[in-house]
């Protein structure tokens, strides 16, 4: 088992893995491909070499916090995408069916590593230790990135497709230079992509230049099949993950709704890339169960037979059949869990409605680092503008 | 002093930019044992290390993107544009992501890039190697853009590009790299005019005549011809293309009442449009006719064998001139003059 999902750099491997000899199939979404997969939709764990030691480590109370994180982010995820349609954010981007990948690549990261999500990555915010409602206030139009990013490693969300995976190779470089100067922990990045941004050629050429300079990121594809209204089919005629033999570093496809084989291959990337070994290439299989953003209508291009066969797959409930078969969780916890969201869509609920944007003063601070007179001008000449307006007591109308 | 080429003194610049701060590092195509297609990096990996002068690989958003990440870090990023034709694989990077980091990171994210571009025509180069993309940067709010035209700019200004906290792109007039000037390596950086100021290279009282980069040196020799012909023309070198320093251009207008703005780039959208309608809003009670362009024509930059067609030169600039100050000129005819 091991070897077949093990990820290889040697092209004679890869083939004979594949079973073809130059790569190319007519089934691109070949259910054949090898997948790391540990835990069943019945909620049976199956063991793996390599991977179940990652497991093994892992305390009762982690086991059951993967599921309260899993379930605490679909809640948030319900509660903003009910704030949309209150007309509280003017967009939301729900993030639900991705559990499983976001909170155990998310969790298999460590404080020193540095996250570059895309704008769905609300699970792994969560586990980064965000303030969830700041993420909202992108979406309310408040701001165009709600939180410092250095506070957690979490760079804000990038909304130009895939610019961000060149942004973690190059951090990514920067910490390998710190730690060869021995000015910083080894650590590594995650670049988060999706199916539909792997056609980018930004992707391509962060892959290109993690490989040659051996950058410790982690290239983690949430393959949810769907680019907005276009199918994966589209972008690829062959799995992603054989892509990183081309650029000669391992891959790993992953069975996304599984959040404890995505901990797994997602430990056993970072430890790659933190040892200097170079970038992984992880292929999550996973499902976006809703719309693109609030703005689309899922029923327009895809069929309700296929979103029901991925509701089967469910991580979160694969999850609860295995804790409870464990005896390590019964009505009681999951009842918890639940009034836990609850608290936090209530946190959510209330920090959104209190997000204002009254001054656009705010908007002309930062554009650059240091004084800029067009800037200083402009700004100076829109607050006498707004000013002109006040009445006599100075209150503007 | 030392005389030196204009490469020469960039190289002098960069090398004494990576001398000072160890988080300074060199990324570019072929900038490494080859010195750069223009010879300007030349021995700097040698003396500096592969990790500080990076060969990458042959991908324009690549180099910038990375350039981000490691800006990101902590590092000050100077990248090498090979050709000006060559940057608009890295736009998108340029204009969404340098450009603007720092202004949704409120701050808390420092964006300290430099971006060489060798730019601009009269080398004799096949198509994609002698553009002006200048404009496309100073339109982008977040980008500081600057031009030099001497090898003591060339030598300072560099410096300042990478001390900046702001993003720069640092566009170098590739057919002045052999030129050679004084340049005083001793100079305090503090002691320099201001990255942003405009200089008045040539005093006049007639007219003035608005440049940067490679027309500044022709924009001398007009001056030296027209006051043969009696029109004393006060040559300005902008220097910093965003912000424009509008203080001495509105001062000489006031004093010659007469604008000519000349650049290689073409004329639609271009920089002397907006150097034309600002001087018109701000001093237009002083000016005596119309502002003049002499640009580059709007066409895609031809062959080269015609470029010396296409680019302004002496003769051009100086119908320009005549233009401004009602002579007999190119429009005569056209307006039965």
């Amino acid at each position: 088992m091991a070897e077949v999902h093990l990820p290889t750099t040697e092209f004679e491997e890869a083939d004979a893995a594949h079973g073809n000899q130059h790569g190319v199939t007519d089934e691109p979404n070949a259910d054949a491909e090898p997948m790391v997969s540990l835990l069943s939709v019945e909620g049976e764990l199956t063991r793996d070499e390599t991977y179940s030691p990652y497991l093994d480590a892992l305390s009762a109370e982690e086991l059951l916090s993967f599921y309260s994180d899993m379930a605490t982010v679909r809640r948030f995820d319900q509660e903003a995408t009910a704030l949309q349609r209150q007309g509280e954010l003017a967009m939301w981007v729900p993030m639900t069916g991705q559990e499983g990948a976001q909170i155990g690549s998310g969790r298999a990261s460590k404080p020193a590593d540095y996250i570059f999500p895309t704008y769905r990555e609300h699970g792994v915010a969560l586990t980064r230790g965000l303030d969830l409602s700041l993420l909202l206030r992108q979406f309310r139009g408040v701001s165009n990135a709600g939180w410092d990013p250095r506070e957690t490693n979490f760079h804000m969300y990038t909304l130009v497709l895939a610019a961000q995976t060149l942004h973690a190779v190059g951090y990514a470089m920067g910490m390998a230079r710190d730690v060869a100067a021995g000015l910083a922990e080894a650590a590594a990045t995650i670049a988060y992509f999706g199916d539909g941004a792997s056609s980018e050629g930004d992707v391509h050429e962060s892959m290109v230049f993690a490989a040659s300079y051996q950058a410790p990121v982690v290239f983690f594809c949430q393959n949810n099949r769907w680019a907005i209204s276009v199918p994966f089919e589209v972008q690829s005629k062959v799995p992603l993950v054989r892509r990183a033999g081309g650029y000669g570093f391992p891959g790993i496809r992953v069975d996304g709704n599984d959040v404890l084989a995505v901990y797994a291959v997602t430990q056993w990337a970072l430890e790659h890339a933190r040892s200097g070994k170079g970038p992984v290439l992880i292929e999550a299989d996973t499902y976006r169960l809703g719309a693109h953003t609030t703005a689309d209508d899922p029923t327009k291009y895809r069929d309700r037979a296929q979103e029901d066969a991925w509701r089967l797959k469910d991580p979160l409930l694969r999850l609860e059949k295995y804790l409870r078969s464990l005896g390590l969780a019964d009505d009681e916890f999951f009842a918890k869990v639940s009034a836990v969201g609850d608290e936090l869509a209530a946190h959510v609920r209330a920090a959104v409605v209190t997000m204002s944007a009254k001054d656009i003063g705010a908007s002309f601070a930062n554009v650059y680092a240091t004084a800029h007179p067009l800037i200083a001008e402009e700004s100076a000449w829109q607050r006498a503008y707004e000013a002109s307006f006040a009445d006599a007591e100075g209150v503007a109308e | 002093m030392t005389v030196m080429t204009f490469g020469r003194a960039i190289n002098a610049g960069l090398r004494k930019a990576m001398d000072q701060d160890p988080k300074v590092v060199l990324m570019g195509e072929d900038i490494g044992k080859l010195g750069g297609v223009f010879r300007i990096t030349d021995g700097l990996q040698k003396d500096f290390g592969a990790h500080r002068v990076i060969d990458t690989p042959l991908a324009e958003s690549g180099i910038m993107g990375t350039a981000v990440g490691l800006a990101y870090r902590g590092y000050r990023p100077v990248v090498e544009i090979q050709f000006d034709g060559f940057i608009y694989p890295a736009f998108d990077q340029i204009v969404c992501q340098v450009a603007k980091l720092h202004y949704r990171t409120q701050g808390n994210v420092k964006m300290p890039i430099t971006i060489r571009v060798p730019f601009g025509g009269g080398i004799g180069s096949p198509e994609h190697h002698s553009e002006s993309p200048e404009a496309y940067f100073t339109h982008t709010s977040g980008l500081r853009v600057v031009s030099v035209s001497n090898p003591q700019d060339a030598y300072t200004m560099i410096q300042q590009a990478i001390a900046s906290d702001d993003p720069v792109l640092y566009f170098e007039p590739k057919r002045r790299y052999h030129t050679k000037g004084e340049v005083d390596e001793a100079a305090d950086l503090s002691q320099a005019p201001a990255v942003g100021a405009a200089s008045v290279v040539t005093q006049g009282s007639d007219v003035t005549l608005v440049t940067y980069g490679p027309l500044v040196s022709t924009a001398r020799d007009v001056a030296i011809a027209a006051s043969d012909d009696g029109v004393s023309v006060e040559v300005i070198d902008l220097r910093s293309l965003s912000p424009i320093d509008f203080e001495p251009l509105e001062a000489s207008v006031r004093k010659t009442g007469r604008l000519v703005i000349t650049h290689e780039a073409a004329q639609f959208g271009g920089l002397g449009a907006e150097i034309a309608a600002s001087i018109t809003e701000r001093c237009f009670n002083y000016l005596e006719a119309a502002p003049v362009r002499v640009t580059g024509f709007d066409i895609p930059y031809p062959p080269s064998k015609f470029e010396s067609h296409h680019l302004p030169d002496l003769d051009r600039i100086m119908d320009g001139i005549d233009r401004a100050m009602g002579r007999p000129n190119s429009l005569s005819a056209l307006e039965g003059k």
